[in-house]
C-alpha cells in the first residue's frame, strides 16, 4: 500500500523500497530528531514527496540506483602504473577459463603460447607497445610544410590580383633623377652615400 | 663491460637517478631518515605477507614503481613470490617489464636484476619478457 512510512510532519513517503525506507527510519530514529524533522520538513517542503522518492530510487523500483561505466574500474596501460585495477579482458572464453585454471599449477608446465596468451588476457599492450612512438610527427611537419606552401601561393596569387601597381616613384628613370638629386645635395658626404660619389670624374668611385 | 656495475653494486644499495650513495624514499628537512636497509625490508615484509591478495599486490607494485629508484632484486623476489601466491603470472612478468622500464637510461641494471632474480624465476617458471618475444613492440 501506497504511504505506509510516515514521515513527522505528517506527510508521507510514496516510495517503499530500500533507500527511501532507510532514509525515513534515519530521520525518524536519529538522536538529533529535533534538528533531523527540521531538515527533512524543509527537504520535503521543497521538493516534494514524489521528487524526493524518485530522486533517490529510480525507475525499476529495485531500490539500487544504476552504475556509470565511468565510476567502474577503469584498465589502462601506464608506465607508471604497471598493474591496473582490472583485468583487460573481463569475460573470458573456454579455453581462457580452462588456462587460468592451469595457471595454478606449475608455471614451469605452461609453453610459451600459454605463457602469453595469460600476460594477454590481463594486458593490453606490453611496455614495448606502450611506449613505442607513433610518429605522428611526421604528420605534423608535413601539415606545417603544406600550410606555409599554401600561403606562399596565396601570397603570390594576392601580389597579382589584389595589390594594385607601385606609384610612378618606383620607375627607373625617376629612381635615376632621385640619386641625382642626392648627391646634388651631398647627402652624407663624410662616409655615406655622396662619399662614394666622384664628383671629378662623375661616376662611383671604384 | 659489468665492472663499473658491480662497483655500484658492491656495497648492495638501491640505485637512485641522482648518485650511487644511499638516498632514501623521501627526503626530510629533519627527523630521522629511513636507510636504504631498513626501505628495503619494509617492502620485503609487506610483499612477504602470505595472504596477501591481489589489490595488496597491485597497489604496492604500483606505488614502489612511482619512487624514484628501481627496487633491489629482494624487493622484486617477495613480489614475484606473491604473484606465484595469488597464481598469477601476468603480473609477474608486468613486474619485470616495470623493472626494466624504471631504469630508463641505465641499461647495465635490468641485466643485473635478471641475473639476481634467475634461481628464483627458474624454480617459478616465471619467462622474462624477452623469452616471450613481447620486449618488442
Amino acid at each position: 500500500m501506497a504511504g505506509a512510512k510516515v514521515i513527522p510532519n505528517g506527510r508521507r513517503l510514496y516510495c517503499n523500497c530500500p533507500f527511501c525506507v532507510e532514509i525515513v527510519r534515519n530521520f525518524m530514529d536519529s538522536s538529533s530528531t529535533l534538528i533531523w524533522r527540521m531538515l527533512a520538513t524543509r527537504v520535503f517542503r521543497l521538493v516534494g514527496n514524489r521528487a524526493l522518492s524518485t530522486s533517490i530510487c529510480l525507475r525499476g523500483g529495485h531500490g539500487v540506483a544504476k552504475v556509470e561505466d565511468y565510476t567502474l574500474p577503469a584498465y589502462f596501460d601506464r608506465r607508471e602504473s604497471p598493474l591496473p585495477d582490472i583485468k583487460f579482458v573481463q569475460q573470458l572464453s573456454p579455453d581462457q577459463k580452462s588456462l587460468k585454471e592451469k595457471e595454478k599449477g606449475s608455471w614451469a608446465a605452461l609453453s610459451k603460447e600459454e605463457k602469453i596468451a595469460l600476460y594477454r588476457i590481463s594486458f593490453k599492450e606490453s611496455f614495448a607497445e606502450m611506449d613505442k612512438g607513433t610518429g605522428e610527427w611526421k604528420s605534423v611537419v608535413a601539415g606545417i610544410f603544406f600550410f606555409i606552401g599554401f600561403t606562399g601561393l596565396v601570397v603570390l596569387w594576392q601580389r597579382n590580383y589584389v595589390y594594385g601597381d607601385v606609384p610612378h616613384t618606383f620607375d627607373p628613370e625617376y629612381k635615376q633623377k632621385e640619386v641625382q638629386r642626392m648627391l646634388d645635395m651631398r647627402i652624407n658626404p663624410v662616409e655615406g652615400f655622396s662619399a662614394k660619389w666622384d664628383y671629378e670624374n662623375n661616376a662611383w668611385k671604384k | 663491460m659489468f665492472s663499473h656495475v658491480l662497483l655500484k653494486v658492491s656495497s648492495d644499495r638501491l640505485w637512485s637517478f641522482s648518485s650511487t650513495a644511499s638516498v632514501a624514499a623521501r627526503s626530510y628537512s629533519h627527523g630521522k631518515q629511513e636507510t636504504d636497509e631498513e626501505f628495503d625490508a619494509r617492502w620485503v615484509t609487506y610483499f612477504n605477507k602470505p595472504d596477501i591478495d591481489a589489490w595488496e599486490l597491485r597497489k604496492g607494485m604500483n606505488t614502489l614503481i612511482g619512487y624514484d629508484l628501481v627496487p633491489e632484486p629482494k624487493i622484486l623476489e617477495a613480489a614475484l613470490r606473491a604473484c606465484r601466491r595469488l597464481n598469477d603470472l601476468a603480473s609477474a612478468i608486468r613486474i619485470l617489464e616495470a623493472v626494466k622500464d624504471k631504469s630508463g637510461p641505465h641499461k647495465e641494471i635490468y641485466p643485473y636484476v635478471l641475473q639476481e632474480l634467475r634461481p628464483t624465476l627458474s624454480e617459478l617458471g616465471i619467462p622474462t619478457p624477452e623469452e616471450l618475444g613481447i620486449d618488442k613492440a
